[in-house]
C-alpha cells in the first residue's frame, strides 16, 4: 500500500527544474494561479491607502520619513509660509506633495500585492474549514455527533466514506483512501492506514472510500489547516534575521542623509542664501533608500509565497532564509535519489542457454506479475525490442510471490512450471526437480551483487536459463541537479540502508558527494551534528516518525505531507506534494530571496549618484550660477530637475515590483561569477539607469514648466 | 618637473617595499606565542609588567575596551594638570605660563587621541616639561593604544581571544614605536634637526633687529610625530620649519615614517587571519585610492592659481602660495596627501592655500579615513567598510553575508551602523553649529566658500584624529577649544569601543566553512566593491558639503 504513496512522491515535476525557476507555471490550487488578478489589485489598492496610517508606517522607518515629508509639504501647499517666508511657487509644493504621496502609496501597494497572493490562498483554504460534524466515540463506546470545534486532543472519531476528517489526527484502526486536494491541490486520493508511516490525516480532507478510526492530535485553532491559513495570510510573519540587519543598515543610511539635509541650510545660510523646505525634503527623499525600503517587505513575503507556490509550506521566513545558506543536504536514497524499486536492466543467460530462450521464459513468468519488478521486466523487453510469444502463457496459472518460496512464476496449461526468484531459491527448486546448476550461475550472480544489483534466476522445469539483473535506478536528471548543487557549494550526502557496495554504486551513478551505507535513523542525527559542528547548515528531508529528531536537528527540515505528524511537527517545512527532491528548489528560492534583497539594495544606493547630480546643482544654481557645470544631465531648469529626480524615485518602486515578486533570476554558478553578473546589472545598472530615466522625465516635465 | 615626479614615484615605491616586512614584524611583535623577539624585549617588558602590576591574562572585549578608555582618560587628566601648572613646574627655561583651561583641555585630548590639533604654538605655549612629559609621552601612548586595539580587533576577526590591552600597549611601545623612533630620531639629528634643552636663542640681525630662534629637543619629537601619525609640531609651523624638516632627505624620511605603520597593517592582518591574499587586496585597494587622489591633487596644483595665471604670472612651479621653496609644489602636495591619508596632520606647507581641488582631496582623505588612515584607527575603519561592503553586496551571491567565515548579522550591523552615523554627525553637526553661531563663524579669516571649508576642515581633522589645520582659522577660543576637544574625543574612542564589540561578537561565532558558494573577499572584484562602497557611502554623505566648500570655490575662482 505504501507504494501508492511513494508513487506520488516519485512523480518528479520536470518542469520545475532548478535552472529554470519559472513562477508562472499552473498552480494546482486553481484560482490563484495568476500573479495578479483584478480582485487582488483592487484589494491591494485599498490596502495601500489603509497602510498610510502612521502607526503602521512607523514599522518601516524609511517610508515613514517620506510620509512625514509628505505631511510637511501638504501643510506648505496650503500655507506656503508656515515654516518661514517662502518664495517658491505654490504649484511646486503641491506637485511635490503628490509625488511624495504616490511614493508612499507605491511602496504600500508593493507590500499589499505581495500579501494579497497569500490572502487569496488563505481564503480558499478557509472554505475547506467549514463546520464539520464529527462522530465522536463516547467512553462507553457509543458514538455522538459533535461539531469539530468541540474536539480535543485525544478524542477518537469515526470517519466514513464521503465524510470530512474533522481534525488532524492519527489513524488507529482501518484503512481508507483520502482526498487531500484541499490542502495539496493533488486530486488523486492517497491511502491512509493504521500503523506505519502513513497514518497521519489532516483535518479538512475527505475520506473517499472505506472508513477509519482517528485519534485527534490537535486542539481547535492549532490544526495544520489553521497554521497553514495563518502562514499564507502572513499573520504570523516576523522579520527574518537578515531582514532586520538590512533594515538597520538602511535606517542608518536614512539617518545619515537626515543629518546631511538638516545641516545643509546652516551651511547655505552662512554663505548667504537659504534653501526652500520642499526642496530639502525632495533631496532627502531622493537620497534615502526608498526603493529598497519600499520593496523590502514585499521581497520577503513574495519569497515565502514562492515557496508556497511550490506546494511547500514554510513555518517561518527564517527557514526559507536559512535554506539559502545550506552547506549540506542529506537525502534518503530510496524514493528521493532512486525510484526505490529495483528494475530489470539486463538479461544474462547462463550455461549454454541462448538469450532468446531466457527472454521467452522470463516474459512468461512476468506477464501476470504486477509487482514493480515484474512490470519492469516487460518494460525492458519493450525498450530493447526483444520479442516473445505470449500465447504460451494463455490460461496459465499465476504463482504469486511468497516470502517462504521467494519465487513467483506461472504453471502453464501444458503442465510446465516456470519460476523466477532469488537465486538460492530457484537453485533449490531446480535441484529438487532433478536438474543441474550451470557452472557460471554463481559467478555471474555474484558479479551482479557486487555491482550493487540484485540477481533473479529464471528457470523452467529443471533448467536454469539465466539471470535478470535488477537495479535500483537513479531518477533521471538527478546527476545534473547534484552537479548544480556542487556549483552552489552544497554537498550532498546520501543515506541508505543498503550495504556499502550497493550504496557506493548508486552514489557514483547519482553523483552524490558522500554516502552513508547501512544507515539507521540515529546515524542521520550524527551526520547532521557532525556537519553542524563544522559550522555548516544542514538540510534534510524525512517522513517517518523516526526521522523526527533528525528533522528537528537539521537547520532546514522538510517533512513530507504524507509522513507522520511527529515528522511534520519537527520539521520547519512541509512539502504538500511529498516530493523529497523539492528541498533543492527550496534552497534555490532561499538563495534567490537573499539575492533579490542584495540586488535591490545595491540598485537603490547606486541610484543616489545620479539623483545627487540632478538635485545638488539645481539647489545651488540660483545662488551660485557656476554650479551649472555640475548639471551634467543638462536638465531643463532647477524646478524640473528636482521634480524629475523625485518622479523617478517614485516610479522606480512600481516598476520594480515584478522583480521583487519574482525574484532576480538565479542560475547556479560560482559565487564570483554570480557576483560579477549581479553587480554589473544592479550596481552599474543602478548608477546608469537613473541618469537616463531622470533625463527622459525631465524632457517631459520641461514641456509643462 | 619630471624629476619631481620621479622622486615621488621612488618615495612611494620605497613605502610599498617597506610595508610587507613591517607587517611581518608587527605580527611577530604582537604574537602571544613565544617568538624570537621575547629574548630581546622580554626582560624589559617583564619589569614593566611588574611595576605596573599587569597580569598577562586575556580580556573580554568589554574589559579590553574599558582598559583602553580608562587608561587614556587617566592620562588626559594627568597631562591636563601638567599643562595647567607648567609655569611652576620644572624644566621651564623659557618661563612659559600655565595654559588656559579650555586650551589645556583641547591640547590634552588632542594629543591623547592621536589628533595633535594644536591651538597653541609649540615654541611659545609649552614648557620643555610639557613638551616631553605631556606631548612626547602621549605621542607614544596614543598610537600605542590604537595599535593595541587594532591588533585585538584583528585577533577577534581571526576568531581568537582579543588579548590584554596593557600587554599590547607595552608591546606597541617597546617593540614598535620606541626602537624605530629612537633610530630614526638619531638620523634626524644627524640631518641637522636640533636636540637640546637650552632655551630660545636671541639673534641680532644685520639690520640690528632682535630675533628669537626657538629650539629644543626637536629630534626626539620629530620621529615619533611622524611614526605614530601624531603630527603635532614642536614649533608652530610644523614640518615647514627648517628645524623640523631641514632638507629633502628629512622630508623623504618623514613621508616614509608616516606611511610605515598604516601601510603595513594590511599585511599584518592578512597573516593574522590566515588569508594573505585578502591583506594584499586591502592594501592594493587603498593604494589605488591614494594614487588617484595624489595624481588629481598634483595635476590641479601644477596648474597654478587661475587668478594669478590670468594676471600673466608664470605657473611653471605650480601654485607656490603657502609652500616652502625648498620642497616645491611636488613634494608639498605629496606631503599634504600623505599626511591626510595617514591622519598624521604634520604639514610642510599651508593647506589653507592649496588650490581648491587639492584642498578637497586633503579633506576627502580625512572624511573617508580609509585611504590607509591613521595607525590602527584607519585600518579598523577600512575593515568596517569591508564589512559594510560584504553586507550590502554579499547578499547578491544568495547567502547571508559572511566575512572571514563569520556571519555578519543584526548585532554587528547595529554597531557598525551607529559608528557610521557618528562621522557625519560629528563633522556636519559641529560645522553647522560653528557656522550658525558667531562664536564659531567669527574665527573665519576668509569668508565665503573658503571660510566654509576652513570650518569643515577643522572638524573633519578633529573627528578623523588627523590634527592638521586648514589654518587661517582663529581657533584658540573657548568655543573652538571645547567643541573640537569633544569631537576629537568622541571621534577617537566611540569607534574603537564599537569595533571592539564587533570583534568580540565575531570571535564568539562559529566558523562557516568556505565553499565555492561563499562570497570571496580576497579577489580583485572585492577590492572594486570595497572602494566603491567607501566612495559611494563617503561621497553621498559629504558631497553637498564639498560642493558648497571647495567645489564652489573652484568654480567661482
Amino acid at each position: 500500500m505504501s507504494n501508492l504513496q511513494r508513487e506520488n512522491g516519485n512523480d518528479f515535476p520536470q518542469n520545475r527544474s532548478l535552472s529554470n525557476l519559472s513562477y508562472n507555471q499552473p498552480n494546482k490550487k486553481g484560482g490563484s494561479n495568476k500573479t495578479m488578478n483584478n480582485a487582488m489589485v483592487k484589494q491591494a489598492l485599498k490596502e495601500s491607502f489603509l497602510k498610510l496610517d502612521p502607526r503602521k508606517m512607523i514599522k518601516n522607518p524609511i517610508m515613514f520619513v517620506v510620509e512625514i515629508g509628505f505631511l510637511i509639504t501638504l501643510i506648505l501647499s496650503f500655507a506656503p509660509d508656515a515654516f518661514g517666508a517662502s518664495q517658491i511657487a505654490p504649484w511646486f509644493n503641491i506637485t511635490v506633495t503628490f509625488i511624495l504621496l504616490f511614493t508612499v502609496l507605491f511602496a504600500n501597494f508593493a507590500e499589499a500585492i505581495a500579501e494579497g497572493r497569500g490572502k487569496a490562498q488563505a481564503d480558499s483554504l478557509k472554505n475547506s474549514k467549514k463546520d464539520i460534524m464529527a462522530n465522536r466515540f463516547m467512553p462507553n463506546g457509543e458514538i455522538e455527533v459533535v461539531p469539530s470545534t468541540n474536539l480535543r486532543k485525544g478524542d477518537i472519531v469515526l470517519v466514513t466514506q464521503g465524510e470530512m476528517i474533522p481534525g488532524d489526527g492519527q489513524v488507529i484502526e482501518g484503512l481508507a483512501s483520502v482526498d487531500e486536494s484541499a490542502i495539496t491541490g493533488e486530486s488523486a486520493p492517497v491511502i491512509k492506514e493504521a500503523g506505519g508511516d502513513f497514518n497521519s490525516v489532516t483535518g479538512g480532507t475527505r475520506v473517499v472510500s472505506d472508513s477509519i478510526k482517528v485519534r485527534i492530535t490537535s486542539d481547535p485553532g492549532e490544526s495544520f489547516l489553521d497554521r497553514m491559513i495563518s502562514l499564507v495570510e502572513g499573520a504570523e510573519r516576523q522579520k527574518t534575521p537578515n531582514e532586520i540587519a538590512l533594515n538597520t543598515v538602511l535606517t542608518s543610511l536614512t539617518l545619515i542623509f537626515m543629518i546631511v539635509v538638516v545641516t545643509l541650510p546652516f551651511f547655505t545660510k552662512y554663505l548667504g542664501f537659504s534653501l526652500e523646505i520642499p526642496v530639502l525634503i525632495a533631496l532627502l527623499v531622493c537620497l534615502i533608500p526608498t526603493t529598497i525600503g519600499g520593496l523590502l517587505s514585499a521581497i520577503g513575503i513574495a519569497g515565502m509565497d514562492r515557496v508556497t507556490q511550490f506546494n511547500v509550506l514554510a513555518m517561518s521566513g527564517k527557514a526559507v532564509e536559512a535554506a539559502g545558506d545550506i552547506n549540506t543536504i542529506i537525502l534518503d536514497k530510496t524514493g528521493t535519489i532512486t525510484f526505490g524499486n529495483r528494475m530489470a536492466s539486463e538479461f544474462i543467460p547462463v550455461g549454454d542457454e541462448k538469450i532468446q530462450d531466457l527472454v521467452q521464459w522470463t516474459a512468461i513468468s512476468s506477464i501476470k506479475d504486477e509487482t514493480p519488478e515484474g512490470r519492469s521486466v516487460l518494460v525492458l523487453m519493450k525498450q530493447k525490442g526483444l520479442k516473445y510469444d505470449d500465447q504460451v502463457a494463455a490460461d496459465g496459472q499465476f504463482i504469486e510471490f511468497k516470502a517462504e518460496t521467494r519465487m513467483s512464476g506461472m504453471d502453464l496449461k501444458n503442465g510446465l512450471q516456470v519460476r523466477k526468484g532469488a537465486v538460492d531459491a530457484v537453485k533449490q527448486w531446480v535441484i529438487a526437480k532433478g536438474g543441474s546448476i550451470p557452472k557460471d550461475l554463481d559467478e555471474k550472480a555474484n558479479m551482479i551483487a557486487k555491482e550493487g544489483g540484485t540477481p533473479l534466476s529464471v528457470a523452467c522445469e529443471n533448467k536454469i536459463y539465466g539471470l535478470i539483473y535488477l537495479k535500483d535506478t537513479v531518477k533521471p536528471g538527478m546527476r545534473e541537479r547534484f552537479e548544480q548543487l556542487r556549483q552552489m557549494g552544497i554537498k550532498t550526502v546520501m543515506c541508505t540502508g543498503d550495504n556499502p557496495l550497493t550504496a557506493a554504486t548508486i552514489a557514483k551513478e547519482a553523483g552524490v558527494d558522500e554516502f552513508i551505507a547501512e544507515c539507521k535513523p540515529e546515524d542521520k542525527i550524527e551526520v547532521i551534528k557532525y556537519e553542524q559542528s563544522q559550522g555548516k547548515l544542514v538540510a534534510m528531508t524525512g517522513d517517518g516518525t523516526n526521522d523526527a529528531p533528525a528533522l528537528a536537528q537539521a537547520d532546514v527540515g522538510l517533512a513530507m505531507n504524507s509522513g507522520t505528524t511527529a515528522a511534520k511537527e519537527a520539521a520547519n517545512m512541509v512539502d504538500l506534494d511529498s516530493n523529497p527532491t523539492k528541498i533543492i528548489e527550496v534552497v534555490s528560492i532561499g538563495k534567490q530571496l537573499l539575492m533579490t534583497r542584495g540586488a535591490l539594495t545595491t540598485f537603490s544606493i547606486a541610484n543616489d549618484i545620479a539623483k545627487y547630480f540632478a538635485i545638488i546643482p539645481a539647489m545651488f544654481m540660483i545662488a551660485i550660477p557656476e554650479m551649472g557645470v555640475l548639471n551634467i544631465m543638462r536638465l531643463d531648469s532647477p524646478m524640473s530637475a528636482i521634480l524629475s529626480a523625485l518622479i523617478f524615485n517614485a516610479l522606480i518602486i512600481p516598476l520594480l515590483i515584478p522583480l521583487a515578486m519574482k525574484g532576480v533570476t538565479y542560475k547556479p554558478m560560482k559565487s564570483n561569477a554570480l557576483l560579477r553578473r549581479n553587480l554589473t546589472i544592479y550596481g552599474l545598472g543602478g548608477m546608469l539607469v537613473p541618469f537616463i530615466g531622470i533625463k527622459l522625465i525631465d524632457l517631459m516635465v520641461g514641456l509643462f514648466i | 618637473m619630471s624629476m619631481t615626479i620621479l622622486s615621488i614615484v621612488i618615495t612611494l615605491l620605497v613605502v610599498a617595499l617597506l610595508a610587507k616586512p613591517m607587517g611581518i614584524y608587527l605580527v611577530k611583535a604582537f604574537d602571544y606565542q613565544q617568538t624570537g623577539l621575547d629574548k630581546i624585549y622580554g626582560p624589559f617588558e617583564k619589569l614593566l609588567y611588574k611595576i605596573g602590576g599587569i597580569k598577562q591574562v586575556n580580556q573580554s572585549w568589554k574589559q579590553y575596551a574599558l582598559a583602553a578608555v580608562l587608561a587614556n582618560a587617566f592620562m588626559i587628566v594627568l597631562v591636563y594638570m601638567v599643562f595647567r601648572f607648567q609655569g611652576i613646574l620644572p624644566l621651564n627655561p623659557g618661563d612659559i605660563a600655565g595654559m588656559e583651561p579650555t586650551l589645556a583641555f583641547n591640547t590634552a585630548i588632542s594629543f591623547m587621541t592621536n589628533t595633535n590639533l594644536q591651538h597653541y604654538s609649540g615654541e611659545s605655549g609649552l614648557s620643555y616639561l610639557s613638551q616631553m612629559i605631556g606631548i612626547l609621552f602621549m605621542m607614544f601612548v596614543a598610537p600605542g593604544t590604537a595599535l593595541a586595539v587594532v591588533m585585538a580587533f584583528v585577533r577577534g576577526l581571526a576568531g581568537n581571544k582579543l588579548g590584554n590591552f596593557y600587554v599590547d600597549l607595552v608591546r606597541s611601545i617597546t617593540r614598535v614605536l620606541l626602537p624605530i623612533a629612537f633610530i630614526t630620531g638619531l638620523i634626524f639629528v644627524a640631518l641637522g634637526v636640533p636636540q637640546t634643552l637650552e632655551p630660545t636663542v636671541t639673534a641680532h640681525t644685520v639690520e640690528g633687529a632682535e630675533q628669537s630662534i626657538a629650539r629644543g629637543p626637536i629630534g626626539s619629537f620629530l620621529s615619533i610625530k611622524e611614526l605614530g601619525n601624531n603630527g603635532g609640531g614642536f614649533v608652530g609651523v610644523n614640518s615647514a620649519h627648517p628645524f623640523e624638516n631641514p632638507n629633502a632627505i628629512s622630508n623623504f624620511m618623514q613621508i616614509l615614517l608616516m606611511m610605515l605603520l598604516p601601510t603595513s597593517l594590511p599585511f599584518a592582518y592578512g597573516r593574522m587571519v590566515g588569508n594573505k591574499k585578502q591583506g594584499r587586496v586591502l592594501f592594493v585597494s587603498m593604494a589605488m585610492m591614494f594614487v588617484v587622489l595624489l595624481g588629481t591633487s598634483l595635476a590641479y596644483e601644477y596648474q597654478g592659481n587661475p587668478i594669478l595665471n590670468d594676471l600673466g604670472m608664470q605657473h611653471d612651479q605650480g601654485s607656490m602660495e603657502g609652500k616652502e621653496v625648498r620642497f616645491g609644489t611636488g613634494q608639498s602636495v605629496l606631503y599634504a596627501v600623505v599626511t591626510t591619508a595617514s591622519e598624521t596632520g604634520a604639514v610642510n606647507s599651508m593647506h589653507d592655500t592649496l588650490t581648491p581641488i587639492s584642498g578637497l582631496i586633503t579633506l576627502s582623505n580625512m572624511m573617508l579615513n580609509t585611504v590607509f588612515g591613521g595607525v590602527g584607527a584607519g585600518f579598523i575603519n577600512v575593515l568596517m567598510y569591508a564589512m559594510i561592503a560584504v553586507f550590502l553586496s554579499g547578499l547578491m551571491v544568495g547567502r547571508t553575508p559572511e566575512f572571514l567565515g563569520k556571519k555578519i548579522e543584526g548585532k554587528e550591523m547595529k554597531l557598525i551602523a551607529i559608528t557610521l552615523i557618528l562621522q557625519p554627525l560629528l563633522i556636519l553637526g559641529a560645522s553647522a553649529i560653528a557656522l550658525f553661531t558667531p562664536l564659531g563663524s567669527d574665527g573665519i579669516s576668509n569668508p565665503g566658500f573658503h571660510g566654509l571649508t576652513q570650518v569643515v576642515y577643522e572638524y573633519t581633522s578633529s573627528a578623523a584624529n588627523n590634527g592638521s589645520g586648514f589654518e587661517g582659522l582663529g581657533d584658540n577660543t573657548s568655543f573652538w577649544n571645547i567643541s573640537t576637544g569633544i569631537v576629537m574625543y568622541i571621534g577617537r574612542f566611540f569607534g574603537l569601543v564599537t569595533m571592539l564589540a564587533v570583534a568580540g561578537s565575531l570571535a564568539s561565532k562559529k566558523l562557516v566553512p568556505e565553499t565555492v558558494g561563499t562570497f570571496r573577499t580576497d579577489t580583485s572584484l572585492f577590492g572594486v566593491i570595497l572602494v566603491g562602497t567607501i566612495l559611494i557611502v563617503g561621497a553621498l554623505t559629504f558631497f553637498p558639503t564639498l560642493v558648497l566648500g571647495p567645489v564652489a570655490e573652484f568654480l567661482t575662482l
